[in-house]
């Protein structure tokens, strides 16, 4: 019953939770001859799935998580294997109950039930535990548990049933050898394994924590590594002893601790992300023969769990201190960890037909399978899953040094409370621009976006504070001037009022040439690229549903050379779709030219005067006209030059030499000076300016279940030659929108206990009697992006709303720190708030 | 020169256990006539030219505790004993580990014995390690083979982690002093048998010597709680459904065991958790585990591998149990166990 | 009633026991740490000895500083005391061990006012299996002792006798143990007077499971040091290897109801059936 078949149309590898979901929907989706791989036995070989909680929230903090977990919960539920508990997160302290506010409106943005609970009512809910402890909950009546080693089961077996998949237990997989082809020039060839030797040219790698490990086995990387996380369960609870089934009481995540208590059958499970970080080599998980229980259940570091203890009594002390009830089990339990904390899903950029769906949890492994199957079978996936593209990672960010700093890093924060600008420390800093020096003395405040240290605003600004006071909106809770500073709307209002220096050196930088250089961006893009050299172009790449998944300029440099600038969070994911945009035979390359190229902005009314003053190039309006780029000297050194904008105003972005960087900037330094030029942070470039002017940003509003039309983003014209998403966009021109991105004003502030609130983004919009919005499609209105318009004087949201109230003066709500604060529709579509007629920019 | 080799009876013959200590007991006295090679493979060749301790013909002497005349003479000359000395003693009433050393002591010097041997039981390990602290000799407990080697020592194979492990030891003593882990050697005859010698031997005892000394009586403890049972019937999720679980019990009581579930059957609130078996449910250690419909999950065998016997009936031939049990039936439980309930049932009728 | 159980760390291995490279010892880099299973039911029976006559149960262990870890395992299952033999690592023999554990037996006493009643100890340690230190010990204090026990009564004589909760101290004078074990399908039991050793072995009773407080109290627990000489004896370990492995599958009885025979013959066989 094991032969070994020679020939698969897919190996998949890893029988976890996340592998048998895979074969399942492949399955469904009519691929045949799939083989499921797996060292260990049925139906637990051993993995994380095996030892797993199985509890399911339905909140998270990214959307597409939240949506996978959904999707997965409703797989669950079909499969007849999920189970309603409830569930709740308690506050201990003050800090935690703001955040549980900000989950409650998060949770009503994305249409979870949820409620705030007062001690005694969570008490009322849980017997056992102590409500003095706490200052109250949430409460998610829909959180459950499942039985994921019988899903697992279930759907490996449906699979098995339709006749489409074999499976082979016991057999570990010993190389996977490659051939050249494919578009990263090595394709997956063999899948060699104890029984024998399979070809195939897709091979799936479900592996959890041995993911990097067997990814290494063709020459890919997959960032990730084991995470301890400690887990006891104790028992036998005297007060579970009559319960019937595997759950009676919801779920307790003690969140300020970092724990969770849950009920499973007769014992109680604590599970704890407190301890330190404890990371393991995937070289260094004991085989299954060498394991005591599993090869993810790792020998118990008591000490480490010690404090945890504590805690837990504190919180449940007469049925965790009965002194009948022993702790029967413990395990470090192994989980993977990547540096961002996202699952690493796709084919991986190295070898092609190599997949990964790996660092997946219980709660979204099927819908991630779903997702994938989707996209292996060239479909696009219905949840956007851009965000755990495993693509996206940067050659830094795979390397062993910056995943380990990172999980270590981020462990502790699991249950932690993440501002949305929450910073990473560790293995900073890393790229920098060759102004860097300059921008340090200058007292910059430094964020990071893909390695690159970049000054969100400068302290010697400061002085700014008092020329712009009354307009800079100060923010008086501390939650909001995490990341923040008054400074960025002073940079912000001196950029409108003379001019800007921003040092965009973050951006990646892409080059395309060869004779199909311009067959291959014709077919990404929207927009027409074939312009005369010297034009700068800007453009969204779409799915083939008509989706975003990228929003970019390219400028054509010559008639085989295009250079494609993005943003540096997204650059590595662009390439790998424009790669797999060339023309097969060869006649175009792609090169990441980020490293070569620092850029600089120099932005305001003032911007020609300045940078004239250190160029003998024309740079009048009629002699450089916007949406161009061409080379110019500068002090000596040559730069391209490009005219466009992202802040609304006259200015040009200058691609320089990287080591000749520090010259540029000098040079405009000196000269801009006296001309009133302030250097400006990230803080003005990527929020208030564009805001102001109603740009859209990738990732916020230009997603990939929303689209051009109802983005107001449509040309008159569409481009005659064909493009990747065409159809669907032309089908989408045809139907008027039934959802439509707004910019909205905040009408007041002020909160009932009397504070200046601001919204961050994420915050739901409801009528202002309160009620959710959702268009006609099922998607709740939220706010895409958020922050100040200093030169318009209010607080700006974006936000897609249901086509019948997007009208300009509607008065909505949003909600925020569960209170709600009236706002306006002061823009339906994309005419900008500030300067409509863009007459700055055009200048 | 004498391998002194301990002999427990077993009705009128001699213990299965300790007709494989004298094989090994043969083993170590040839060992000594081969010039200079080491009986365990794992050694290599020895130093040429090296002279043996042991002198040439070292024989096999069997140490029996009884009378004379209940020697199991004809097992002990298959076995190639060539003496045998029978302790006498009217004091000696049952088995007194002390004073069995303490007689055996005696007999190292009355028979020049320059190794003591007996099979790893409860009584050889006992006995032997009595001998060792009366001697103050070093002792090697569960010995797979021991040879004398040119060095003047003795190279020994001994299990370690219940025979996980093998240590390849080197013995330094006058006397040895080893026990054999049974399951190591296989009780095979001698090449030619020897004719036996009965030596009475009656030892010098003191009452400290007898202090310590067995009552025996056969009856067994009782009890069929999960933890102490002596066969559980286990049942997992194949079971199917509450009502399935009837036969199961049934079956427990035909055999005077107890019944024990998987951690799946307890969630599924089919039966209550004090009888789950696990890592987080009881620990059994039952002479025979009939395992039901379980597949044999990690956290469920962690409660089970001290069972003696492990029988899986399960439908599926690749379920994790098939590997660890020692026996399966392959087969649905609900159509094996009533069958098996009822053959019990004739058999319980018929005897 | 005053017990000293003495308890071994030994790794926590899998069906398959990892040898370091130079062969002198298991490669313990992913396992964990635990006292041998006998040693667990020594301790848990000393602890319900000392919950039904009084008294405490003190846990001893020879090995390096991180056996401090086992000996707070044993204080979290109801021992009160620790005794930590501290070595620097090495493997010691039987002899040397026996002998370090006398001596430190021998700080407290043996027998009446204050000293150790009894002795438990594990019937041989999982990893070494050498089934020789409790006897050494018996013989260095002069005890009777007796191993592989799976059945134990402790009696008190005279006035006092059951008197739980006292302080214990002198209350053993005239005590006895009952020890029993089954050999070859007959029960053997001894009667000893105590002080005494004796050896326990799996199945005994069966160990508790470490409560939150246990845990909690185990971690406050003071644990006595000391530093014993190291001997060499005249056993020595040269080399450790792993056998040549056979893979274990179960032996198939058969299909189905056709299997039932043989399943009956199998249980004749264990002795199982009446």
């Amino acid at each position: 019953m094991n032969d070994i078949p020679t020939r698969a149309s897919a190996v998949i590898i890893g029988a976890g939770i996340v592998g048998n979901s895979l074969a399942c929907h492949l399955a469904r989706l009519g691929w045949r001859d799939i083989v499921l791989v797996d060292k260990g036995p049925m139906p637990n070989p051993g993995g994380s799935t095996g030892h797993a909680s199985n509890f399911i929230f339905p909140i998270e903090y990214s959307k597409m998580m939240m949506e996978l977990t959904r999707d997965s919960t409703e797989q669950y539920k079909a499969l007849g294997v999920f189970t309603e508990s409830g569930g709740i997160e308690v506050a201990r302290t003050a800090g935690r109950m703001e955040e549980l506010r900000r989950r409650g409106s998060a949770a009503r943005a994305w249409g979870i039930p949820a409620r705030h609970l007062s001690p005694a009512e969570v008490a009322k809910l849980v017997p056992y535990l102590d409500e003095s402890v706490i200052l109250g909950g949430l409460y998610f009546p829909t959180v459950g548990v499942v039985d994921s080693l019988r899903a697992g089961t279930l759907m490996r077996e449906e699979a098995q049933q339709s006749g489409a998949l074999q499976v082979l237990a016991g057999t570990e997989v010993l190389g996977i050898d490659t051939a050249p082809g494919g578009r990263a020039g090595r394709k997956v060839a063999t899948v060699r394994t104890t029984k024998g030797d399979m070809d195939t040219d897709c091979c799936v790698i479900c592996c959890g924590v041995w993911s990097p490990r067997i990814a290494q086995l063709a020459g890919a990387h997959i960032p990730l590594t084991p995470v301890v996380h400690q887990m006891i369960s104790v028992g036998p609870v005297p007060l579970f002893a009559d319960t019937v089934g595997e759950i009676a009481y919801p779920i307790v995540r003690d969140v300020d601790t970092n724990m969770y208590e849950r009920q499973h059958g007769g014992d109680m499970e604590v599970g704890s992300y407190a301890h330190r970080p404890i990371i393991v080599g995937p070289d260094d998980i004991p085989s299954i023969e060498e394991s005591v229980l599993s090869p993810t259940e790792m020998p118990f570091t008591q000490d480490d769990f010690d404090p945890q203890l504590l805690q837990a009594l504190e919180l449940m002390p007469d049925l965790l201190g009965d002194e009948r009830v022993g702790i029967r089990y413990s395990i470090n339990g192994l989980i993977s960890m990547t540096p961002d904390g996202h699952p690493a899903l796709g084919e991986t950029p190295e070898v092609s037909g190599l997949w990964s769906v790996a660092a997946s949890w219980i709660k979204e492994g099927p819908g991630i399978a779903r997702a994938v199957a989707e996209w292996m079978t060239g479909a696009v996936p219905e949840i956007d899953i851009h965000e755990a593209d495993i693509s996206r990672f940067h050659a830094h960010q795979r390397t062993t040094a910056h995943v380990t700093a990172r999980a270590r890093e981020g462990f502790n924060k699991m249950y932690g409370i993440v501002h949305p600008s929450e910073q990473w420390e560790s293995g900073r800093p890393l790229r920098l621009s060759p102004a860097h020096d300059r921008e340090r003395d200058l007292g910059a405040a430094f964020i990071e976006t893909a390695g690159w240290e970049r000054p969100n605003w400068y302290a010697s600004n400061e002085n700014l504070l008092e020329r712009y006071s009354g307009r800079l909106m100060p923010r008086e809770a501390e939650w909001e001037s995490r990341w923040w500073s008054p400074i960025i709307n002073a940079e912000h209002l001196a950029m409108r009022d003379s001019c800007g220096l921003i040092d965009l050196s973050a951006f990646a930088v892409l080059d395309i040439t060869g004779p199909g250089a311009l067959a291959a961006v014709q077919s990404a893009a929207v927009a027409q690229l074939d312009v005369r050299a010297g034009r700068v172009v800007y453009t969204s790449l779409l799915d083939e549903a008509g989706g975003f998944r990228a929003d970019l300029t390219i400028m054509r440099l010559g008639p085989e050379t295009f250079r494609v600038v993005t943003g540096g969070a997204t650059g590595m994911m662009d390439k790998q779709w424009l790669r797999d945009q060339l023309p097969a035979d060869g006649s175009a390359q792609i090169s990441d030219v980020t490293s070569s190229w620092a850029t600089f902005g120099v932005w305001g009314p003032d911007a020609r005067t300045v940078l004239q003053a250190v160029t003998d190039s024309d740079l009048s309006h009629g002699g450089f006209p916007f949406a161009t780029c061409r080379e110019i000297e500068i002090g000596g050194v040559m730069v391209l030059a490009s005219r466009i904008s992202y802040v609304g105003e006259l200015g040009w972005e200058l691609y320089v030499p990287m080591e000749q960087g520090a010259r540029v900037w000098d040079t405009i330094w000196a000269a801009g000076v006296p001309h009133g030029l302030v250097p400006v942070g990230i803080g003005v470039y990527g929020t208030t300016g564009r805001l102001e002017k109603g740009y859209r940003a990738y990732g916020a509003e230009l997603a990939a279940d929303y689209n051009l039309v109802e983005a107001g983003m449509t040309r008159p014209k569409v481009k005659l030659q064909p493009f990747r998403g065409k159809e669907a966009y032309l089908a989408q021109r045809e139907q008027p929108p039934c959802a439509v991105l707004c910019t909205l004003t905040v009408d007041d502030h002020r909160s009932a206990a009397g504070t200046l609130r601001y919204m961050l983004g994420g915050e739901p919009i409801l009528t202002p009697a309160g009620e959710s919005l959702t268009d006609a499609k099922g998607r709740p209105s939220y706010v895409t992006s958020a922050g100040s318009g200093p030169s318009v004087g209010k607080h700006l949201l974006m936000a897609y709303l249901p086509a019948g109230h997007a009208r300009e003066g509607n008065r909505l709500a949003v909600e925020y720190m569960a209170e709600q604060y009236p706002v306006t529709v002061a823009v339906a579509g994309a005419t900008p708030l500030f300067d409509p007629e863009n007459t700055r920019v055009r200048s | 020169m004498t391998v002194l080799c301990l002999v427990e009876r077993d009705g009128d013959g001699a213990a299965d256990a300790s007709l494989r200590a004298l094989a090994f007991s043969r083993e170590l006295a040839a060992s000594s006539e081969a010039s200079g090679t080491g009986g365990d493979p794992g050694y290599g060749e020895e130093p040429a030219g090296s002279n043996p301790p042991g002198a040439p013909g070292e024989n096999v002497a069997a140490v029996v505790f009884g009378p004379a005349a209940e020697v199991p003479a004809g097992a002990l000359a298959v076995a190639g004993v060539t003496d045998a000395y029978a302790v006498e003693s009217d004091a000696l009433t049952g088995y007194a580990p002390l004073a069995w050393a303490r007689a055996i002591a005696e007999l190292i010097t009355a028979s020049s014995a320059t190794a003591v041997v007996a099979a790893a039981t409860d009584h050889g390990n006992e006995v032997l390690a009595h001998l060792a602290a009366i001697t103050d000799l070093p002792m090697a407990a569960n010995c797979a083979s021991a040879a004398h080697a040119s060095d003047g020592r003795y190279r020994l194979v001994r299990h370690r982690w219940a025979g996980s492990l093998l240590e390849d030891a080197a013995l330094d003593a006058p006397v040895a002093l080893l026990t054999v882990a049974v399951d190591a050697v296989a009780a095979t005859p001698a090449a030619v048998p020897a004719k036996v010698t009965v030596h009475a031997f009656r030892p010098d005892l003191t009452d400290g010597d007898l202090a310590v000394c067995a009552t025996e009586s056969a009856e067994r403890a009782g009890g069929v709680s999960l933890a102490t049972a002596r066969v559980v019937v286990g049942g997992g999720r194949g079971v199917g459904s509450p009502a399935g679980f009837g036969a199961l019990e049934e079956l427990a009581g035909l055999l005077g065991g107890a019944l024990g579930v998987s951690r799946v059957v307890t969630s599924q609130g089919w039966r209550p958790h004090k009888q789950q078996v696990g890592q987080t449910g009881t620990r059994i250690s039952p002479e025979l585990y009939l395992a039901c419909g379980i597949s044999g999950a990690i956290q469920h065998m962690a409660g089970c591998l001290s069972a003696r016997h492990i029988v899986a009936v399960n439908t599926d031939p690749d379920a994790p149990i098939i590997a660890r049990a020692d026996y399966a039936v392959i087969g649905d439980l609900n159509q094996v166990i009533p069958a098996l309930v009822t053959a019990l049932r004739e058999r319980a009728g018929l005897s | 009633m005053e017990i000293l159980v003495c308890v071994k760390r030994v790794p926590m291995v899998g069906g398959k026991v990892v040898v370091t490279p130079d062969g002198q010892d298991v490669d313990t880099r992913m396992s964990g740490f635990a006292v041998s299973p006998h040693e667990e039911c020594a301790v848990e029976e000393a602890v319900q000895i000392t919950q039904r006559l009084g008294g405490t149960v003190t846990v001893l262990t020879l090995g390096p500083a991180e056996a401090a870890d086992q000996l707070r395992d044993m204080l979290a299952l109801g021992a009160g005391h620790g005794v930590l033999l501290e070595t620097d690592g090495r493997e010691w023999g039987p002899m040397a061990t026996a002998a370090a554990i006398a001596d430190a037996a021998r700080r407290r006493g043996v027998g009446p006012d204050g000293g150790y009643d009894l002795l438990l100890f594990g019937n041989e340690a999982a990893d070494t299996g050498d089934y020789q230190v409790p006897v050494r010990v018996a013989h260095a204090l002069g005890l009777p002792c007796v191993t592989a026990i799976k059945n134990l009564e402790i009696t008190e004589s005279g006035a006092g006798a059951g008197a739980a909760g006292g302080s214990g101290a002198g209350g053993a004078a005239g005590a006895r143990a009952r020890a029993s074990r089954e050999y070859r399908g007959i029960e053997e039991a001894f009667d000893l007077a105590l002080p005494a050793v004796i050896s326990v072995k799996e199945g005994i009773n069966l160990p508790r499971y470490p409560s939150l407080p246990g845990r909690l109290r185990a971690k406050r627990a003071v644990i006595e040091q000391f530093r014993p000489e190291y001997r060499g004896e005249g056993l020595r370990k040269e080399l450790l290897r792993v056998p040549p492995g056979e893979s274990k599958r179960a032996e198939i009885l058969g299909t189905g109801t056709d299997a039932v025979p043989a399943l009956v013959r199998l249980f004749e066989e264990f002795g199982v059936l009446s």
